[in-house]
């Protein structure tokens, strides 16, 4: 017996020591339990498993599929199947009941409007706003004032078809471009662009000539804005007498904006989402609060 | 002098003085053949260091039946436990026709939980952590007071350990008879009763996991559908899921679990103190131990002899395998089964029982000393955890018993935090969630306090009474509504008005509110 192993029982713990020493430091023989060295095994059994069953091995053009064919994208799809079969009943209900009836259905609104607000956030968020709220040159959605009609049918028409959108059925119309195109001279501009500014009560430049504003008016934007200004839903003419301006009641932009036009494409959303997805969004959309 | 040698004449003391009992001649042996092996690998001190083993292999233990106060008390824990785990997800509880008829029902699809008379929704996800909270401080109280008592007697490990052991008694014999089964090699017999005993094992791991299950769903509904196949199939994988643990871990890891699995051990460990009462060898009166001959002898020289008689019962009625002797050990469960062994065979020498007990290590410094022993029930520590335990116990209880039925969350758009109308006036948008934890629909009325003649419209719902929006919740579940408040008064920039919204059910009893800000430009 060496000098070595006498130092195995540490006299302070009870416990055999393995004969290491460090400066007078003994290292403890706590061995692992043997089980923890079946557990390591049962881990290489279980990996060499999965690489029998799953897809694991990248191959010259392509990768072993695994002996169940387990696809990630068919695993999305069967996510996505169920989903549609746990939907289904009240998918069924918002394909058959009209817009009114799902407004007035509370559990027919209550689904419509967070199948519309997944919708929403996924396809209109980017221009809208979360919220619906808008953004310079694209309609906030939650006031009352409407471009192309607030009412169900419109808003619907409005998603299904877009505006400029190239859809046969979608709004056409934009407002042109009087200063670029010569239609009317630098000063007529200024001059309707204060004319434009009273409609609504604001404060025009002082000294302005108002009464040729509203000849320049009358002969040129009328035909679209109406007589006193406030809008034609046909045509996307905005209303230019309310609180309300998608590009702001600044002189400098009403004047940039009658000088180079106006016309925002909003895409024609029917040839991406389907019926109930479209119904839903409407009801969404109207029911932020500005609906008609 | 030997280990073993002391030991064999201990034994045979004990024979002497109890002549009639069982055959000790081969008891004696069988204790010579477990001293003769090293206790552990790394006492063998020829093998050279770098050479030993890095791996120790589970040693079986054959824990030997025993019967006394411990033991008693154990089997009344394992009846009463079991008995509430199997049984408890089949008693009825009568809630009306809009709620499950289960007491204890855990509903994750519909999100509740039911417990007796207690409904919890999932934002009520408090009363657990002041149930975890309760249950971690009553494990230490119990450490502080009585040592592991929740590892000897109430561990789900303990428990099911102790009645495995118990089907293993009774199939393949006790310690002794089972030793010598294993010691003749695998006889057809062997083959037969270690199947028979995997069978029940089985049975019981199998009927664990089948109640687990029965928590989740109405219990006898899917007990049926569970015989007859049309159960889902995650029901049939947590039944083998558990049937597969219960049976792994208490048939074959068993005390390897407590040892090398648990972290209470060592929590434990940490947290006790020299007043907790623990079960303790009493080495103030068992030492030096001796066989009863040699321990007249010593007397009748006038010199000390302990009470232990090295008899070794206390080690083979240890599920664990620890000597008691050695002192505090991390892989004792403190069961008290080694007092029960060691007072029989007091009582059978007549010698004072409890060699082994329930003491304090001041307690024992103190007899060695002369000293009487002294009791320190009332501690910081204990009147901390009972503080804690009596505090959080009370406050649940009073939430719960003022528990409201209905409720209102408002959250406030965030955009746009508020829309100017085409004719000036100034809107803001709420979600408001209304809440009927009542078994019944209910219609609440919801007014706006703090900004005077604000139009109120609910999206949706055009009914109103005396002028407020109506919204009704079904039984047991929460709406939620697109509330918007329009105000055509003059605000002052970047306003920011305080905002009441309280909702009032029909019965007009009681009313909750919520407070949010009313936001101008």
């Amino acid at each position: 017996m060496d000098d070595r192993n006498k130092q195995r029982d540490a006299p302070e713990t009870q416990v055999g020591t393995t004969g290491h020493e460090w400066d007078g430091i003994h290292e403890l023989n706590t061995p692992l339990p043997r089980w923890w060295l079946w557990l390591f095994y049962a881990t290489i059994v279980w990996a060499i498993g999965y690489w029998i069953v799953y897809p694991a091995w990248p191959l010259l053009s392509s990768y072993s599929n695994g002996v169940i064919n387990w696809h990630s994208r068919a695993a999305v799809a069967a996510d996505l199947a169920a989903l549609q079969a746990e939907r289904g009943p009240m998918m069924a209900r918002l394909a058959q009941a009209s817009l009114q009836e799902i407004e007035s259905t509370p559990e027919l609104l209550d689904f419509a409007r967070a199948l519309g607000g997944r919708a929403f956030a996924d396809n209109c968020a980017p221009c809208h706003g979360a919220g619906g709220g808008g953004a310079k040159g694209y309609p906030n959605l939650v006031d009352n004032d409407w471009l192309w009609g607030g009412t169900l049918a419109d808003i619907s028409q409005t998603i299904t078809h877009g505006v400029r959108s190239g859809d046969d059925q979608g709004h056409q119309g934009s407002m042109p471009a009087f200063g670029r195109d010569g239609m009317l001279k630098r000063d007529d501009i200024i001059s309707v662009a204060d004319y434009v500014r009273s409609l609504s009560g604001l404060a025009t430049t002082p000294g302005a000539d108002l009464a040729r504003g509203a000849k320049i008016f009358a002969d040129n934007c009328a035909v679209c804005h109406g007589p006193q200004g406030k809008g034609n839903h046909s045509v996307g003419a905005p209303n230019l007498t309310d609180q309300i301006w998608l590009y702001g009641p600044e002189t400098k932009t009403i004047i940039d904006g009658v000088w180079n036009g106006h016309g925002g494409i909003m895409p024609a959303w029917g040839a991406k989402l389907d019926g109930v997805t479209i119904k839903a969004l409407t009801v969404y959309v109207h029911t932020f609060g500005g609906g008609e | 002098m030997g280990p073993g040698g002391a030991t064999a004449l201990a034994i045979e003391g004990a024979t002497a003085a109890q002549p009639g009992q069982p055959p000790h001649a081969e008891l004696a042996a069988e204790v010579k053949r477990t001293l003769a092996e090293p206790a552990t690998p790394e006492l063998q001190k020829s093998v050279d260091p770098d050479d030993q083993p890095l791996y120790a292999s589970r040693k079986k233990i054959y824990p030997q039946n025993v019967s006394g106060t411990f033991r008693r008390l154990k089997w009344a824990m394992l009846v009463v436990g079991l008995g509430i785990y199997y049984f408890l997800p089949f008693v009825r509880w009568d809630r009306g026709p809009n709620a499950p008829h289960q007491a204890v029902l855990i509903d994750l699809p519909g999100r509740r939980l039911y417990f007796f008379f207690i409904e919890i929704w999932p934002q009520e996800v408090y009363y657990l952590t002041g149930l975890l909270i309760i249950a971690a401080m009553t494990l230490f109280l119990m450490n502080a007071l009585a040592g592991r008592v929740w590892c000897g007697y109430l561990c789900p490990q303990t428990v099911w350990t102790d009645l495995y052991i118990a089907i293993e008694r009774w199939i393949e014999g006790d310690r002794r008879n089972h030793l010598k089964r294993d010691r003749q090699g695998w006889t057809f017999d062997r083959a037969a009763r270690a199947a028979s005993k995997h069978f029940w094992w089985l049975m019981i791991a199998w009927w664990t996991g089948g109640a687990w299950v029965l928590y989740f769903a109405d219990a006898p509904t899917l007990v049926k559908n569970l015989a007859t196949f049309q159960a889902p199939l995650v029901a049939y994988a947590f039944i083998g899921m558990l049937t597969f643990t219960t049976y792994a871990l208490a048939g074959w890891m068993r005390e390897q679990v407590c040892i090398y699995m648990c972290p209470w051990p060592r929590i434990q460990a940490a947290l006790t103190d020299e007043y907790a009462f623990n079960v303790t060898y009493r080495y103030d009166r068992g030492e030096p131990r001796t066989s009863l001959k040699k321990a007249a002898a010593l007397h009748a020289n006038g010199q000390p002899a302990g009470d232990c008689i090295d008899c070794l019962q206390c080690m083979y009625a240890c599920p664990s395998g620890v000597d008691i002797r050695t002192g505090p050990d991390v892989a004792c469960i403190q069961c008290g089964l080694c007092i029960d062994a060691c007072d029989a065979v007091m009582a059978k020498i007549g010698r004072p029982t409890r060699l082994i007990a329930y003491d304090t290590d001041v307690n024992i410094e103190r007899r060695r000393q002369g000293l009487a022993p002294i009791y320190k029930i009332v501690r910081t520590r204990t009147v901390l955890y009972a503080v804690i335990i009596t505090v959080i116990a009370a406050v649940m209880a009073y939430t719960l018993a003022t528990r409201r039925n209905d409720g209102v969350n408002v959250i406030h758009d965030r955009n746009p935090l508020f829309v100017r109308l085409s004719d000036g006036a100034v809107r803001n948008g709420y979600a408001v969630h209304i809440l009927n934890k009542t078994l019944e629909t209910q219609r609440f009325a919801l007014k706006i306090s703090g900004l005077p003649d604000a139009d109120v419209e609910v999206m949706g719902s055009e009914s109103r009474s005396n002028g407020d929006p109506v919204i009704d919740v079904g039984p047991d579940q929460s709406r939620e509504v697109r509330v918007l408040v329009t105000t055509h008064q003059r605000l002052e920039p970047e306003a920011s008005i305080p905002l009441t919204f309280t909702v009032v059910s029909s019965e007009g009893a009681v009313a909750a509110s919520a407070a949010d800000h009313f936001l101008g430009p």
